[in-house]
């Protein structure tokens, strides 16, 4: 009984914890760790001033009242006073920009990497590409894996809800991972804080950052600059792995690359291509175009009856592959390979109301592409 | 002759007539004064409600009430309506009744133009909020509008950029005739250094909005051809970078804050003295610190954007820069604190508000210490923390200094005082509401919430439930204040208001003329000793 109690007590003590976390995640880099000490100093050196100055401010208050009895007096300049407490607070400051600067120039350092790894933002979700180092050619996208019911309510949610991702990027632990951020839409932010990194990713620009993990475990982050419609939903996972799982990792990733590879000039009959092109709608368009093709209305343009969709494909093709201009509709064709460009314009071409029997092979996405 | 001139003319029954006309036409700085602030209580009211929207949909996690694109929208329209509808024209508003009451002059400068600078604001007004009726609704890219987000929105957008450019027009014509007024007018003796200091601080920020009000009209006309006219200058594929827009907009947007508070100490460094019976410790080191903060707040602007990927030198220079900020800051807390030591001091409403001001618009300061180094920011750019620190410095800082100076002045321009227990309940209801709303975003942030989401990791559940029911004790409370506000002025209740209800209130208004203060107020120009 009491066994119980004390399980149950403990089990809601976690939770509580769980949902009210006080200070900054427990580092797990270096820089995590500076970041976080610098915070610790910085209360601290807050704390005393706090209860200096305010500490004055209710003594007076207490004292030098009117209801009181007290007389007020009447002096109102002090040179010295005024100068001593414009240099006391410049001092502090010094003191506290030389422990940052040494963080800062630390926390910039981006050379002799052991991996390297682009993160690219898309509206919404990232994509992973290793450069450089062990998993040299690795690429892939990271989903949000959280189910929609969860979101709207239909299901309980999950313990790591709108924190989970289809594939996580997946880092060994103790070496220096350099990421190289960019974006294909609009500016994203790659953030994790037990690393301590927060970069901007822009569009058209490279930037990078850094860390090295020095324990293993899974860490989740978020997008944290706004990007539109589904910007609190696309999250970021890291997995920490020791030296040996990653090369099973590595291992397992190649195979897999290897293995889904399409043969570019095969010829896909309708079913097969429609059932493929499901699949690419449902993890690239189905956020805006809605899962009925009836998009949302002012916003995004419906695909169910659209005379885009049902004319001529040469057109659709190009917007599928290059994106509009102005709008968030984005060129896809530098995120999907050719036969699931292919097999979403045929999806689209024959779902819903949309019944023109067309099959788009492949191949004509690869002359469309030229 | 003499039987004409009658020296005894109240020419405070030089009233126009009643009804519509008088407002539309007026050229009066008292009813110029008082359009601006009903107008801006209004646009606090409507952004007041979009923030409970926002609220109601992050009591819990999950999405229940809106989509995420609406959601968006909220959050966006929420920073625009009370950054430029309700707490710059409100201080404009303070400027119009003030300024010329405390410096002894007639009226305004340019009357016509006055009535001009208000009555663009409505215009600006509804294309803002009316933008919420277009195809796509209204725009979702943030207050901060980046590129290229902005350039995927729809028409929306391009109403709030015609919005925000009839808005800047009307700050540069106010700032300039507010410029002119206190340069030109002062009654004589009152030298600079003789002004009292509300009229200081809206001198320094009237200079800050001429100066900054055109960057941001040239962002957001950069912005527009961008959308329909085909330049890059924000979009890489074209040579342009989005990253410039973000440094125009901040260029813009860190004297923008001071634009926001300057005014407010104005108004504390004139309530503090007043209740503690006691003048105001450092005057001129109070006008010096202004001045510095102002000339610093070009120098900053790039603390905003720590996470671009900025190089070394320029995150050091911006970081340093930030944190010299905190000493004429420091200094301005330390005055206010030193006015009311030895003071006799009493806590009428106006006093409560400008307390409570002092107390939480340092923890404000405090958290902006802390973002200022860059490696912390680096944790906490974007996410709720930076939420409580603007909230703490924008409504416990602007928003109570001007509920200080509401209740400080409103004797004068009604001739009646307000209710004094019900200004009270307002102050404790807001105080402690305030605190429930933002204190808790401060854990958020460090557990590392993002900002503008509308659905949270279980893990946020806890504080942003207490959040909201902050948020909406918060904004009953500004229903109170509604009410007290009719009460004094529509109304007309509440006892008479003696010509200095205010024992320690020594400026011009209070000394030299009646309350209320007559519809034209010192024909004869006072002399100072």
């Amino acid at each position: 009984m009491v066994k119980a109690t004390g399980a149950a007590l403990l089990a809601l003590s976690e939770a509580a914890e769980a949902a009210y976390q006080w200070n900054l995640p427990t580092p797990v880099t270096r820089v995590a760790g500076e970041i976080y000490n610098l915070h610790l100093v910085m209360m601290g050196i807050i704390l005393v001033i706090f209860i200096g100055v305010f500490g004055v401010m209710f003594y007076s208050i207490y004292a030098h009242r009117k209801s009181v009895g007290h007389k007020a007096e009447n002096f109102h300049e002090n040179i010295v006073v005024e100068i001593i407490w414009a240099i006391i607070p410049f001092l502090i400051l010094i003191g506290v920009a030389w422990p940052a600067t040494k963080s800062i120039l630390n926390l910039k350092d981006t050379a002799s990497s052991d991996i390297t790894v682009k993160a690219t933002g898309y509206q919404w979700k990232w994509g992973y590409d290793y450069l450089k180092g062990e998993g040299e050619g690795i690429s892939f996208l990271s989903n949000l894996s959280t189910p929609q019911d969860q979101i709207t309510g239909g299901a309980p949610k999950g313990e790591h809800y709108l924190l989970e991702v289809d594939n996580p990027m997946v880092v060994p632990v103790g070496k220096k991972v350099r990421v190289l951020l960019t974006a294909n839409d609009v500016i994203h932010a790659w953030m994790v804080p037990a690393f301590g990194v927060k970069q901007d990713a822009i569009p058209g620009f490279v930037r990078d950052t850094w860390f090295r993990a020095e324990k293993e475990g899974i860490y989740r982050g978020q997008c944290a600059e706004l990007c539109g419609k589904d910007h609190g939903f696309m999250p970021i996972v890291v997995e920490v792995v020791s030296a040996a799982k990653y090369a099973a990792w590595v291992a397992e990733q190649k195979m897999k690359t290897a293995a889904a590879a399409d043969d570019p000039n095969k010829k896909w009959n309708l079913a097969d291509l429609k059932a493929r092109g499901e699949k690419v709608y449902a993890a690239n368009c189905v956020a805006c175009h809605q899962a009925n093709g009836q998009g949302v209305k002012g916003s995004f343009p419906a695909l169910d009856g659209s005379q885009l969709v049902n004319g001529p494909r040469g057109r659709q093709m190009e917007i599928v592959l290059n994106g509009k201009r102005g709008t968030a509709m984005a060129p896809f064709g530098k995120q999907l390979s050719d036969t699931d460009v292919a097999a979403v314009i045929t999806f689209t071409r024959n779902n819903w109301g949309n019944k023109t029997g067309e099959v788009i092979q492949p191949s004509e996405i690869r002359s469309a592409r030229k | 002759m003499s039987a004409v001139i009658d020296s005894g003319h109240a020419h405070d029954e030089h009233r126009p007539d009643g009804g519509i006309m008088r407002w539309v036409t007026t050229t009066n700085h008292k009813d110029i004064g008082t359009l601006y602030l009903w107008f801006s209580f209004t646009m606090l009211l409507v952004g007041g409600m979009l923030a409970l929207a926002i609220r109601a949909e992050l009591f819990q996690p999950g999405l229940q009430f809106w989509h995420p694109e609406f959601f968006n929208q909220l959050t966006t329209m929420h920073g625009l309506i009370m950054v430029f509808g309700a707490i710059m024209p409100a201080f404009v508003g303070f400027a119009n009744w003030q300024v010329p009451l405390m410096i002894g002059a007639p009226d305004m400068a340019f009357a016509r133009l006055n009535n001009w600078s208000f009555w663009m604001l409505p215009v600006a007004a509804t294309l803002l909020v009316g933008s919420f009726f277009v195809p796509g609704g209204a725009t979702a890219a943030g207050w901060t509008i980046y590129a290229p987000l902005s350039t995927q929105m729809g028409p929306g957008m391009d109403l709030a950029i015609f919005a925000l450019h009839i808005m800047g027009a009307s700050s540069i014509m106010g700032s300039i005739n507010i410029i002119t007024t206190i340069l030109n007018m002062r009654a004589p003796g009152m030298t600079l250094l003789r002004m009292p200091l509300f009229v200081w601080t809206w001198l320094i920020t009237a200079y800050l909005l001429i100066a900054v009000m055109p960057v941001l009209a040239g962002a957001i006309t950069m912005l527009l051809t961008d959308r329909h006219f085909g330049t890059s200058f924000f979009n890489a594929a074209g040579g342009g970078d989005p990253v410039m827009f973000q440094h125009i907009f901040w260029f813009f947007g860190h004297p923008e804050v001071y634009i926001m508070i300057l005014p407010g100490f104005g108004i504390i460094s004139q309530v503090i003295p007043a209740f503690s019976r006691k003048p105001l410790f450092g005057y001129s080191s109070m006008v010096y610190a202004t001045a510095s903060i102002a000339v610093l707040s070009f120098i900053v602007w790039a603390h905003h954007m720590f996470t671009v990927g900025m190089p070394t030198a320029g995150i050091l220079f911006f970081m340093y820069a930030t944190v010299l900020i905190a000493v004429p800051t420091g200094v301005k807390v330390f005055n206010w604190l030193t006015t009311m030591w030895r003071g006799s001091m009493s806590f009428e409403t106006p006093m409560l508000f400008a307390v409570g001001f002092i107390f939480v618009f340092t923890m404000g300061g405090f958290t902006g210490l802390i973002l200022a180094i860059m490696p912390i920011d680096i944790q906490l750019q974007d996410t709720y923390y930076v939420v409580a620190h603007f909230h703490y410095v924008l409504v416990a800082g602007s928003l109570f200094s001007l509920f200080a100076g509401f209740y400080f002045w409103v004797p004068k321009w009604t001739g009646r005082m307000y209710d004094e227990k019900l200004g009270k309940w307002h102050f404790w209801l807001s105080m402690i509401f305030f605190n429930v709303t933002f204190f808790p975003m401060h854990f958020l942030g460090l557990a590392g919430m993002p900002r503008r989401i509308p659905d949270y990791a279980l893990q946020f559940a806890g504080f942003n439930e207490i959040a909201s029911i902050g948020a909406f004790g918060f904004g009953l409370s500004q229903i109170l204040f509604l009410w007290i506000a009719l009460k004094v002025t529509v109304l007309g209740q509440g006892e008479k208001a003696g010509q200095r209800p205010w024992e320690g209130a020594d400026t011009l208004e209070w000394t030299h003329l009646p309350s209320p203060a007559p519809y034209h107020s010192f024909d004869e120009q006072p002399v100072l000793g």
